[in-house]
């Protein structure tokens, strides 16, 4: 049976698409079968973040609409076969689904998967209840922003009110240096006001605008830190006992490793 | 605020201040609208017992840490010109 997961924020750009992708690919890599499905529909994104924007042939709509059945419309990702895409329609508007339809199609592939998780649009109308209306987890995204922040408390609440308990904060673009200087929000401001536990924290990282141009996701890259904070999220969703990554600055990292040289 | 007092604040402090209060007045509802209708409605109540500056009321949503207040407070400042006699 199928762990349920909505990613969702109420601000747009703060990276919830990104999120969910990396977050799919880490699952997939470790050996998960996961559904990511867009439910942003009119406006979709995760094909083209997850670079199979070309193999789509149905989508969510239709799926919907009873043109095909929703295996014919779950695309195949490139990297990992246990991993799957349910595109969202783009020509249609998000009065298109209703929340009954999308318990009813999320329900038909609970069996079959471990884990399916759903991109929520920006907002808090139709499109968001759609998203939210078959989840039993939800992951807030925010960055260390009053904006952001202001809104995911907001979705906090709305997802209580949906009757979703487990939720979880990823503070995501953090910038240790910021935040060291004291030009930042901290993990523990957002926390101490969100009052919801901490899944992750993703640093702002070149690697996420450079595999995304590439329709490639950072978890997949060695060496990017977006890349392995995202793969402790994953980490965390499947076992709570995984410890959580911390993100430390260069100039940090840098600063231990003269110390190492200036005691020998 | 530094210790002389003309130290510049730190923009993460700021952010925190400024984000405790709109989630403060977000989680109760609480518009500028509301607070000047609380506002004449403390005068109405006060106004028949002391006589008040009206012009130099201050009534806002404060919780300021600097000045050792933790969490949000509503602060109201009603200079008296002068009791009423009974």
């Amino acid at each position: 049976m199928a762990e349920i997961i909505v990613v969702t924020s109420g601000k747009g750009g703060v990276g919830k698409t990104t999120t969910t992708a990396n977050i799919g690919v880490a699952l997939a890599a470790a050996g998960k079968s996961v559904v990511l499905i867009d439910a942003d529909i009119g406006l979709r994104n995760l094909d083209v973040v997850m670079g199979l924007e070309n193999r789509i042939v149905y989508d969510l709509v239709q799926v919907v609409e009873g043109v095909c059945r929703v295996k014919q419309a779950l695309i195949k990702d490139k990297r990992y076969e246990n991993l799957h895409l349910l595109a969202a329609a783009q020509t249609k508007d998000k009065g298109a689904v209703s929340p009954e339809q999308m318990v009813k199609l999320v329900g038909s592939l609970a069996d079959d998967y471990d884990y399916i998780v759903i991109d929520c649009p920006a907002g808090i109308e139709q499109g968001f209840q759609n998203a939210i209306a078959a989840a039993q987890r939800a992951i807030v995204v925010a960055t260390p922003e009053v904006s952001s922040v202001r809104d995911a408390d907001r979705i906090v609440g709305l997802l209580e009110a949906a009757n979703i308990k487990d939720i979880r904060l990823v503070l995501n673009r953090i910038r240790p240096e910021l935040t060291k200087r004291g030009e930042m929000l901290t993990l523990s401001d957002v926390t101490d006001v969100l009052a919801i536990d901490v899944l992750g924290v993703v640093p702002d990282d070149e690697s996420i605008v450079t595999t995304t141009n590439r329709g490639e996701v950072a978890v997949a890259e060695a060496g990017s830190k977006a890349g392995a904070a995202f793969r402790n999220v994953a980490a965390r969703i499947v076992d709570e006992n995984v410890a959580m990554l911390e993100i430390t600055s260069d100039e940090k990292f840098i600063d231990k490793i003269r110390k190492i040289f200036k005691k020998s | 605020m530094g210790f002389f007092g003309f130290k510049k604040q730190k923009s993460g402090q700021i952010a925190k201040d400024r984000l405790q209060l709109v989630l403060f007045q977000d989680r109760m509802n609480t518009s500028p609208q509301m607070l000047e209708m609380l506002k004449s409605d403390i005068i109405k109540v006060i106004a028949s017992y002391v006589d008040i500056d009206e012009d130099e009321l201050d009534i806002r949503i404060g919780g300021d840490p600097a000045c050792g207040e933790e969490s949000p407070s509503l602060v109201a400042n009603i200079p008296i010109k002068g009791w009423k006699r009974r």
